[in-house]
């Protein structure tokens, strides 16, 4: 299960949650740790969840939504029901799906340096953590630049960059690249890599594009219906015969491997071309050396 | 059948979107356009419903010069689904939302309510009729955008990034339904990043780059142009890049089912 033996950084507890609006319980007795350093995919159905999930690690829930709940989310060795969501910003940095919700002021380093000015922070030291900030995502060159002038993937780039300016533990992200072409968004996924190797920052991200991003979680979560129904490395939880799987975005060469059945022992899930190319060529050297 | 001419585009700022573009696209055909994030994709669907006149050529659609006529005779012909739900739902339920085009094609009381009913049907929104469209999730607002479209049944789909937000389950819906529109005679025509989710469907490629066409044609094809790739912004699907890494016999298997047949079959398999 990723890294199980690193640092737990956030600890979901018996956690159920239901919206005032709704007449059913949205998340079910959720048992969670996510631990220092680690890649997370969250996946699943429209609908399953997830949303929720995410809003209630940042304090949106309980804070801003009503609804009943139950059992604990803790943060940092903090109760997310106790604390203010202005504290928890600086342990949890949340990018939306889409940036422009989240980029509004008229510079990418105005922009930037919005949440430091909330939290009241000294000048000297805002402009150090923005400068900060933006060359971690390559965006100093834009700085005086309005958003909206900016490329989706640019735009995507500045929302994180307003974020990691927070300093936060924890970077949780809804489906960053579904808006970015497939170059860019293997970009921004090498990117979240580096921001992990470097800031040694926890990453949670709602994501479809498995074909994309399955190499490099550490750790897949599957919801289904309010619950976790599989946890584990995308190689773990892709060798398992879930039918719950059957509505997740599996990679195509994935599915593959699992259709042709006979191409490697159980457990070592293929999640790259060049894996299932290896593993044919073998095959096919293997037949060669039989017949002759 | 559309027909672009020669056309070109200036956004007011003299900034050109689109560079001399000649296409034409036939019906029973799935189109896909494919480039970078500004490559002028969407503004060259604009054309076809008549949101954006060419600054240079002619736009034909279906016979009819897109100069010549208003966009509420070429709405009746031309189903647009934005990119951004929001720029589109705006009424208080998601029924009245489908309502919203029938009503005004004048479909009569019996006839929009059934298409009502297919429509919510097909899209699994069914549990959804009255609730705000504000209150959906990003998934499910598409496909209610998708659900109005294709209610009034026009004769060209064109759909800018349908697979945003959706989950594999209602991807594979929204291919299913594809591939019925296009058996239908229809043209679908496709704007989409999702080279995974375009595959199966071997569409009619069209490769844009700063505002021109840079390759228009099989999926196979182009997509096998490394050159195109990288212009584009793509990457190789899956199934086709395996293809090109070991040696398999044919051309690319277009999806997971025919691959695995086809990879059981060779006759170097032990």
């Amino acid at each position: 299960m990723g890294l199980r033996s690193a640092k737990t950084v956030i600890e979901v507890r018996n956690y159920s949650f239901k919206y005032a609006s709704s007449e059913k319980e949205i998340l079910r007795d959720l048992n969670l740790k996510f631990h220092e350093r680690e890649i997370t995919i969250l996946i699943g159905p429209t609908g399953c969840g997830k949303s929720t999930l995410l809003k209630s690690l940042i304090g949106l829930i309980p804070h801003m939504y009503a609804g009943s709940w139950s059992g604990s989310v803790m943060v940092d060795g903090m109760s997310i029901k106790d604390c203010k969501i202005s504290d928890l910003a600086l342990k949890v940095g949340y990018v939306f799906q889409n940036p422009e919700n989240q980029i509004f002021m008229f510079s990418v380093e105005r922009d930037t340096a919005f949440g430091l000015e909330n939290l009241g922070m000294e000048r000297t030291q805002i402009r150090d953590r923005v400068d900060w900030a933006m060359a971690l995502m390559g965006i100093t060159n834009l700085a005086r630049k309005p958003p909206h002038e900016l490329s989706d993937g640019q735009k995507q780039r500045a929302a994180i960059a307003g974020i990691l300016a927070m300093k936060p533990r924890v970077l949780i992200l809804d489906e960053p690249t579904s808006l970015l072409d497939p170059h860019t968004a293997l970009e921004l996924i090498r990117l979240i890599q580096d921001l992990r190797d470097q800031l040694g920052i926890t990453v949670i991200m709602v994501e479809h594009r498995l074909d994309l991003i399955a190499r490099v979680a550490d750790r897949l979560l599957v919801m289904d219906n309010g619950m976790i129904v599989e946890d584990g490395t995308p190689r773990e939880v892709f060798a398992k015969d879930n039918s719950s799987l059957r509505n997740i975005g599996i990679p195509t060469i994935t599915r593959l491997y699992q259709a042709l059945n006979s191409l490697g022992p159980k457990g070592d899930v293929p999640l790259t071309v060049d894996e299932v190319a290896d593993l044919i060529r073998q095959k096919q050297k293997k037949k060669r050396s039989v017949s002759a | 059948m559309i027909r672009f001419e020669k056309v070109s585009f200036h956004h007011p700022n003299g900034q050109m979107a689109l560079n001399d573009v000649n296409l034409e696209i036939s019906p029973g055909e799935i189109t896909a356009i494919v480039g970078e994030n500004g490559a002028g994709k969407t503004t060259l669907v604009r054309h076809i419903n008549g949101l954006l006149k060419p600054s240079e050529g002619e736009v034909s659609v279906l016979g009819m010069n897109t100069r010549k006529v208003s966009i509420a005779k070429l709405s009746k012909s031309v189903g647009i689904v934005f990119q951004n739900p929001d720029h589109q739902l705006f009424s208080d339920t998601v029924s009245n939302e489908i309502l919203f085009g029938l009503t005004n094609f004048h479909f009569g009381e019996t006839a929009s309510k059934e298409r009502l009913e297919w429509a919510l049907e097909q899209f699994d929104l069914k549990d959804y009729r009255e609730r705000s469209p504000m209150m959906l999730s990003g998934g499910e607002k598409k496909r209610l955008c998708i659900a109005c479209i294709l209610a009034w049944e026009p004769q060209i789909i064109i759909l800018d990034e349908p697979t945003v937000g959706q989950d594999y389950f209602q991807k594979e819906r929204i291919r299913e339904m594809l591939l019925e529109q296009r058996d239908a005679g229809k043209i679908v025509i496709i704007v989409s990043h999702d080279i995974e989710f375009l595959w199966p469907l071997q569409p009619k490629l069209i490769a844009m780059s700063s505002g021109s066409i840079i390759a228009h044609g099989g999926a196979s094809e182009i997509l096998s142009r490394d050159d195109i790739i990288q212009r584009s912004k793509l990457i190789t699907p899956q199934l086709l890049e395996l293809w090109k890494k070991v040696p398999l016999d044919g051309p690319p298997a277009s999806d997971v089912k025919e691959a695995a047949e086809r990879i059981s079959n060779l006759s170097v398999w032990v």
